[in-house]
Parts: C-alpha cells; sequence; structure tokens
C-alpha cells in the first residue's frame, strides 16, 4: 500500500472538518474523491501534507508514519500537490514557475524533466517566457500540473483540475491524468466535482460525506450505484 | 499562433508621446541635482545656484532622443517579425524597457561616483547625497521584505536602530572600529530580525503590518527609557568617525596616530571626511545592491518571490516556508543594521529621536513608489523623497504638503510604482539553452 490512511481526524478551528477517515491508494492506482462541497475533500489533500494536522489517526506515506512530518518534509518524500484552484505564481514566467516546481534538489534532472513537462503539454513551451498570471485559465491548470510533476513525485494529488473550465479543456485534462497514470505509472489522487468523469478514469473511489467516507469502492461500482447516482450523477454533469 | 496574440501593435503616437514624457521624467529626477543644481563663488562664499534652462535642455534631448529611439526599434521590430513568423517573444518590449532601466542605471552609477569630486567644494550637496545614499540602502533592504517576500513591515526602523546603537556602544563603551563593528552590528540586527520573525511565522497583511509596527515602537520605547544601557533620551555622541585604512579624517589626530591630510601631504579640510563618508556608503549601498541582485538568482530569492505570490503553493511544492520567511527577515535586517552602523558613524550622535516611526514610513514609501521589488526604482523614489523636503525648504510649513502630494500624483499616475515591472530571472535565450540540452 503506497498510502494509507486510518482514522484520521482533522479540525479548523473548533469546525470539526475530517472525522475518522479510512483511504487507501495501492501504487499504480487513480482514485477519486467524490462528495458535495464542504465534505471535507480539500481537506483530507491537505491534512496528508500536514496542514492542517491530522488531530488523530495515522497516515502512512511507503511505509513510513508521516503524520507528524512538516509540510516540505512531507513534499520531500514524494508527494506533489495541484492545490485546488490552480495557484500558480501569477507574476512569475512558465519557466520560473516551472522551476519552482522542481524544488532545490535535483539539479541533474532538471532538463529531462523540463522536457517531458513540454512533450505533456507544448502549449507551456510555446509560452515559456509568458507571465502565468497571463496564460488561460486551462493553460494554468496545464502549467499547475506540470509544475507539481517537476519534483517527480510518486503520488499526484489534484483537487478539483476540471473546475471552472470549459468542457473541452476538462475532456484533455481526464485524458492527461489518464494517461500520466498508464504511459508514466503515476499514482493519482483525484479529487472531482465532475463524479461521471471521474469514476469513469478512476480505478477506485470514495465518497465523503460530513468528513466521513460513506461509500468506497471501485469506479464501476459506484457508478452503478443507486445512491451515487441519486446525489452526483442524475440531473447533474450526465 | 502566439505570434497573432502577441505581435505588437505599432504604438499610436499619444502612446509615444507618452512613453517619451516618461524617459524625459527620468531625466528630470536626475539631471535635477546633477544639472539643475550648481555652487557659485559669491565672494568668498559658495551658494547653490539653479541652471534650470540648462536641465530644460538636457530634459528636452531627452524626450525627443527617446522619441527617435523608440521609432528606429519599433521599425526594427516590425522588419524582425516579419521575418521569424511566430515569436515566443512576448517579452521584448519589457525586455527593452529593461535595458532602458539598466543603461539609466549605469548612467547614474557614473554620476554618483563622480558627484562629489564635481561637488567637492559643496557641503550641501554630498550631504543630501549621502542621506539620499542611505536611504537607497534602507530601501534595497526593506525591498527583500516587503518587495521580495511580500511581507509587510511597519517597523524596519528597528533594525537600522539596532545597527546604530550596536556601533554607537562598542565604539563608545569598547573601543572598536568602525569595520570591525560593521559585520557585528548587521548579524545583531539580522538576529533581531530572526527574532521578530519567529512569532509572527504565521501572520500576514494587516496583522503582519501591526505587530512590526508595535516592534518598531517597542524598540524605541526601550532605548529611550532603558537610561543605563542607551542613555535614553539624551543619546549617545563622541561616536567615532570611520577612518581611511587608519588615517584619521581630524585636523588634529590622536597622539600617536596619522591624519588623512597629513599622511598625502593634503590641506587639512573637513571636506576630505564628508567626501569619504559618501564613498563609504556608496561602497556598502552598491554591495548591498550586487548582494540583493545575486540573491534574487538563486533558489532562495525566487523562493522568496513565490513567497509574495502564493504561500499556499510554495507549501504545496515542499517548501520550507518558515525558513524562507525567518532568511527574509534576516537579510533585510542586517542591510537596515549596515545602514544604522553608517548613520551612527556619520552623525556622530544618535538619539531615540532619529528612529521613529515617520523613518519606517518613508523607507516603506521609497519600496512602494519604486514599484515593489524593483532595485532601479528604489533609487528613483529615495532620490525624490530625499529631494522634495530638500527643495521645500523655501517654504518650510509647505514642504509636508508637497511630499503628500507628490506621493500621491505618483500613486495615481503609475499605482504600481515608478518602475513597476518585474524582470524574469531567467532570460529567453538562457531557457531556450537551457531546454535545447533536454531534447
Ligand atoms: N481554512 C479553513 N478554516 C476554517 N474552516 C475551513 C477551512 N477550510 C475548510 N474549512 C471548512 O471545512 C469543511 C470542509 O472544507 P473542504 O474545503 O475540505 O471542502 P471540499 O470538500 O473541498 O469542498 P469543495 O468541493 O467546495 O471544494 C467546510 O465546512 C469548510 O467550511
Ligand atoms: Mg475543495
Amino acid at each position: 500500500m503506497m498510502l494509507t490512511m486510518t482514522g484520521v481526524h482533522a479540525h479548523y478551528g473548533h469546525i470539526h472538518a475530517l472525522r475518522g477517515i479510512d483511504v487507501e491508494v495501492q501504487a499504480g492506482e487513480i482514485v477519486t474523491l467524490i462528495g458535495a462541497n464542504g465534505a471535507g475533500k480539500s481537506t483530507l489533500m491537505m491534512s496528508l501534507f500536514g496542514n492542517p494536522r491530522a488531530s488523530a489517526g495515522q497516515i502512512v506515506f511507503d511505509g513510513e508514519d508521516i503524520t507528524g512530518l512538516a509540510t516540505h518534509e512531507i513534499a520531500l518524500r514524494g508527494i506533489s500537490l495541484v492545490p485546488e484552484g490552480r495557484r500558480v505564481f501569477p507574476r512569475m514566467t512558465v519557466f520560473e514557475n516551472l522551476q519552482m516546481g522542481a524544488g532545490f534538489a535535483a539539479a541533474e534532472n532538471f532538463e529531462a524533466d523540463l522536457a517531458r513537462v513540454f512533450a505533456m503539454f507544448p502549449i507551456l513551451d510555446e509560452r515559456k517566457m509568458q507571465r502565468a498570471g497571463t496564460l488561460s485559465g486551462g493553460e494554468q491548470q496545464m502549467l499547475a500540473i506540470g509544475r507539481a510533476l517537476m519534483s517527480r513525485p510518486k503520488l499526484l494529488l489534484l483537487d478539483e483540475p476540471s473546475l471552472g473550465l470549459a468542457p473541452i479543456y476538462i475532456r484533455r485534462i481526464f485524458q492527461i491524468v489518464r494517461e500520466l497514470n498508464r504511459d508514466h505509472g503515476m499514482t493519482i489522487l483525484l479529487v472531482e466535482q465532475n463524479a461521471n468523469q471521474a469514476l469513469k478514469v478512476a480505478h477506485r473511489g470514495y465518497v465523503l460525506q460530513h468528513g466521513g467516507v460513506t461509500l468506497a469502492g471501485s469506479g464501476e461500482e459506484l457508478l452503478a450505484s443507486p445512491e451515487v447516482r441519486a446525489a452526483y450523477l442524475e440531473g447533474g454533469h450526465g | 499562433m502566439s505570434a497573432v496574440v502577441f505581435a505588437h501593435h505599432a504604438m499610436t503616437p499619444a502612446e509615444r508621446l507618452r512613453d517619451a514624457g516618461w524617459i524625459a521624467f527620468v531625466a528630470l529626477v536626475l539631471g535635477i541635482p546633477l544639472i539643475g543644481l550648481t555652487t557659485v563663488d559669491a565672494g568668498g562664499r559658495l551658494e547653490v545656484a539653479t541652471r534650470f534652462g540648462l536641465l530644460a535642455v538636457f530634459v528636452a534631448v531627452a524626450f525627443a532622443g527617446r522619441l527617435v529611439l523608440r521609432y528606429g526599434l519599433d521599425h526594427a521590430r516590425a522588419r524582425r517579425l516579419r521575418r521569424v513568423q511566430a515569436g515566443t517573444e512576448a517579452d521584448d518590449g519589457r525586455a527593452l524597457a529593461q535595458r532602458v532601466v539598466t543603461v539609466l542605471g549605469w548612467f547614474a552609477l557614473g554620476a554618483a561616483v563622480a558627484l562629489p569630486l564635481v561637488f567637492s567644494g559643496n557641503r550641501y550637496v554630498v550631504d543630501t547625497a549621502t542621506t539620499v545614499l542611505i536611504y537607497v540602502m534602507l530601501g534595497w533592504g526593506l525591498n527583500v521584505v516587503v518587495g521580495l517576500a511580500g511581507l509587510l513591515d511597519l517597523g524596519y526602523v528597528a533594525f537600522y536602530a539596532v545597527g546604530a546603537y550596536s556601533y554607537a556602544l562598542l565604539s563608545t563603551q569598547y573601543g572598536w572600529g568602525f569595520w570591525q563593528a560593521l559585520p557585528v552590528s548587521g548579524a545583531l540586527a539580522a538576529s533581531f530580525g530572526i527574532l521578530l520573525g519567529y512569532p509572527i511565522l504565521r501572520l500576514r497583511g494587516d496583522y503582519l503590518a501591526i505587530v512590526t509596527l508595535g516592534f518598531g515602537e517597542i524598540i524605541r520605547i526601550i532605548l529611550v527609557n532603558w537610561t543605563e544601557f542607551s542613555n535614553g533620551p539624551n543619546g549617545i555622541s563622541s561616536i567615532p568617525r570611520p577612518s581611511f585604512f587608519g588615517l584619521e579624517f581630524s585636523r588634529r589626530p590622536a597622539a600617536g596616530e596619522q591624519s588623512f591630510a597629513a599622511f598625502f601631504g593634503l590641506d587639512y579640510s573637513p571636506m576630505q571626511r564628508l567626501i569619504f563618508l559618501y564613498y563609504v556608503i556608496l561602497v556598502l549601498a552598491l554591495a548591498t545592491h550586487v548582494f540583493v541582485s545575486r540573491l534574487r538568482r538563486l533558489p532562495v530569492g525566487r523562493a522568496w518571490e513565490a513567497l509574495r505570490e502564493d504561500e499556499i503553493a510554495c507549501r504545496a511544492m515542499g517548501m520550507n516556508t518558515t525558513n524562507i520567511k525567518l532568511s527574509a527577515f534576516a537579510i533585510g535586517a542586517m542591510l537596515g543594521g549596515f545602514a544604522g552602523v553608517f548613520f551612527a558613524a556619520r552623525q556622530g550622535f544618535i538619539s531615540p529621536e532619529s528612529f521613529v516611526f515617520t523613518e519606517s514610513a518613508i523607507v516603506l514609501a521609497i519600496v512602494v513608489l519604486g514599484g515593489m521589488g524593483s532595485q532601479m526604482g528604489v533609487v528613483l523614489a529615495a532620490t525624490l523623497l530625499v529631494l522634495i523636503p530638500e527643495f521645500g525648504r523655501n517654504f518650510a510649513e509647505y514642504r509636508m504638503l508637497l511630499f503628500g502630494a507628490a506621493m500621491v500624483l505618483i500613486m495615481v499616475w503609475k499605482p504600481g510604482g515608478l518602475l513597476s515591472h518585474r524582470e524574469p530571472t531567467l532570460r529567453l535565450g538562457a531557457a531556450a539553452k537551457a531546454t535545447e540540452g533536454g531534447r
């Protein structure tokens, strides 16, 4: 098991945002988290990063207990997050953003990683001297993903990568998720509002509600489940 | 294709005029101290005279020159654009603007080096220029914290005070020399930066501003009240001046010491010391500039900028935001401390009066007016903010009014600061090389 969260609780002040989460991710899997707004999906990802720190429970990554580690320490273990809302560095160029993603250590891998990201997102190569803040939303999302990949993560966390994008970009993002997993063996934990498409690309999924996991299963199982259909699919994104 | 998006539209005449007007303004600011003011011998007495006619010619030349230059460059670019059908040179125009700033920078440096030689008989000019340089240095120091790392610090004067008092006490109590005390005082100021940085790591924006404001006041109040340590409101006097490799700048050097004038066989003149002090601060400021520019290109400098842009994203990328913030505070504080040491040495007397909130506000204004993060902008803004009150001396009661009006006007006209453009730390050429290698 690459990642195991057992009984994880998290608080923001006295808001109890996660109430005993059990989530597992196996190497080579795409796992998706779906749930209504405010269910705690982003919190789950951030608590993996120790921000907010889990107030109870245990998080094990690659056989190591990372529950108490500092955020940057956790990132150095090989987890990379594409935060909700992209959060590229707007005044820096595309190239500088990618440089920041590479961090401080792996200077010798930099060029190879950069070439890989540019091969995956040719638009970033074209725009490498453009300020990231002036990219379109979809381009920014690709940059955010590219930036996260620059640190050679073992586990990639994507928080609502399709947020606010036109259908054509959404399709492209899901295609990228699938490619990353299939061609590069990337393990991905994906948070999505777009339950239908997310469950289609994912091997497994979890449904979150009020800070707890209410349903778990394979992508097809969840797609077929009446609860999921009623809550997230019917009349929704179809 | 990106060429369509970024194809430079031809500038309209109005835009050309505005562009040239802007350059003329820069020329005016630089020209006032360099050309507009001179000294005349009025019956054995030196007086400041104005040469606004000559200045007008200089500004007009800059204006016309810019128009011509711009026109030529536009043509050259249009030709190249036709040749290279697809261009990724989104930042071409900005790179050009950057080159203009760089040229201006070298020009300003040349002027700064030449200034005391040209005005070697004019105490007022050299003194004012020294003050400008102190503020330039403070501005560059605060620029690290506010401009680069994006941490609003309203108590910067505290580090200036720490530097000044460190030198004052080390020299008057323990007989340390200027050059010995400089690194130690800088280190002390840096420790105070870390001391302040620690408790406020989680604060941002308004809250951070309030706490730093409080810190500045605490330091000042301690200096006022802890009389045994700092001599309270009376301050510390007879602070020794820096020597020139052991040579003193005095008419009658202490026993066993030699004076600068005697050593070089010159007649003693108090101007020698003033000019020496001017060059000391010039060297300190230039060292600061080189140091900060270097840092900007290193990972830590880029991390500061990333922190300013988005702290959460920084954390998500495994950056240690604690260390990044503390390093910004420490380095900013150290530079402020250096400026403080120089200030104490130049004045020969310091008291808590010199380290009031207004000083923090002025330095912050320099950074903001200069365009957060811009090194050249700080020079322009510091020159303006020191000179405006100086010019206002003739109508003293309106001085602050003029000062305020100028600040408001600048902010209305250039909301991002005088030179607000941030240059990428990596240029296209280097970036292209970096990627080509990977393929
Ligand atoms: N920084 C914060 N401070 C206080 N409460 C927070 C904070 N961030 C999130 N919360 C609360 O925690 C709960 C879970 O929020 P979270 O962002 O994890 O939801 P989500 O599932 O990601 O929702 P969405 O789909 O809208 O992004 C919400 O009730 C939210 O109000
Ligand atoms: Mg969310």
